[in-house]
């Protein structure tokens, strides 16, 4: 993006605010909705737009996680979770709650008042740029030589991180096979539902 | 057996996610992706065809035993590569260890992409195991229940 360019409406602006509200109105979807399947459905899109945001920002390696595991994983994953519960959600009654509706509006404007405090989009000397980010990137070249800088922080500098981040996957697969069983890696039986109940 | 155009759109698009996600896999320090989102995409291919030609053919084709050793093996892949900088006399992890007379930090590469190997290895057998056991749980789905 050239310097000069006018600081009104841009394409990258009108990109980024038709896709945010988009998400504002998916999102509202997904609470109307009493349809299960349909918010499974609306929050795989929830996942696809937010990773067309994350493009737009130029976090790449973010968009294709989110696009990967949020879109993509967990759509299965929660579509396979809802048939074995309801199809439908219970109506819930309206009801009128002040003081959450109180706390709620509290707390979103103090997010927004907050938010008037941030540094610009890019800034270089904003604190996530100007201390360790800004290390990262003049390091790399030097002592990595990988182009992919977030690969660099995330395999390289940060490996410790990494390492314990694939221990909560293996962690996770770990805790899902001992719950809903499947037997013993020597070929023991799985057990059903019905062979617990009795 | 289900429809004859999800049969044939599973069979063409089987093969091409797997080389894709070996792409992210191996492509990481160039591009966007790595073995987190690699791994995602390997499992995605084998969610497809469960989804299309039910559970027990996909697991005729990967067991599960098969996934749990794998599962173990991406995690030792990665501790492992940080134990062998340590036996070699760099720090757990210290890649340049692993080349140590390069120039341009060739240690640092074989590093990265030992790990993320690992990485991949992990995320993919976890999300199918994740996934076995999530739909294993309902024997047949019923084209009303959707």
């Amino acid at each position: 993006m050239s310097p000069q360019e006018a600081p009104g409406l841009t394409a990258n602006l009108l990109i980024d605010l038709s896709l945010l509200t988009l998400l504002v109105f998916v999102a509202l979807a997904m609470l109307r909705s009493r349809h299960l399947f349909a918010v499974v459905m609306l929050s795989g899109v929830y996942s696809l737009l937010s990773a067309s945001f994350f493009v737009s920002l130029d976090a790449v390696d973010v968009a294709f996680t989110e696009a990967a595991v949020g879109a993509g994983i967990s759509t299965v994953l929660m579509l396979a979770g809802m048939l074995l519960t309801a199809r439908r959600e219970k109506p819930a009654r309206p009801r009128r709650a002040p003081v959450a509706l109180l706390a709620v509006a509290a707390v979103g404007t103090a997010l927004i008042y907050a938010s008037l405090d941030m540094p610009a989009f890019g800034d270089p000397d904003s604190p996530a740029n100007a201390g360790v980010g800004r290390d990262y990137l003049e390091r790399t070249p030097k002592e990595i030589a990988v182009p992919n800088v977030v690969t660099a922080v995330l395999a390289s500098y940060r490996g410790f991180d990494t390492l314990g981040e694939v221990m909560v996957i293996f962690t996770a697969g770990v805790a899902v096979i001992l719950l809903l069983g499947a037997g013993s890696a020597r070929g023991g039986r799985a057990v059903t539902d019905a062979e617990e109940d009795a | 057996m289900p429809h004859l155009i999800l049969r044939v759109t599973t069979k063409m698009f089987f093969a091409p996610i797997l080389l894709f996600a070996l792409y992210v896999q191996f492509h990481g320090d160039y591009g966007p992706g790595g073995g987190f989102q690699a791994g995602v995409i390997f499992a995605v291919a084998f969610i497809l065809h469960a989804l299309c030609f039910g559970l027990e053919e996909t697991k005729k084709a990967l067991p599960q035993r098969a996934l749990t050793i794998a599962m173990a093996l991406g995690v030792m892949f990665y501790a492992g590569t940080g134990l062998a900088t340590m036996l070699l006399g760099g720090n757990f992890l210290g890649y340049d260890a692993l080349a140590p007379h390069s120039t341009h930090h060739e240690g640092q590469h074989y590093g990265i992409l030992l790990v993320e190997f690992g990485v991949g290895l992990a995320v993919a057998s976890t999300m199918l195991t994740v996934f076995y056991h999530f739909a294993g749980r309902e024997p047949e789905i019923d084209p009303e229940d959707w």
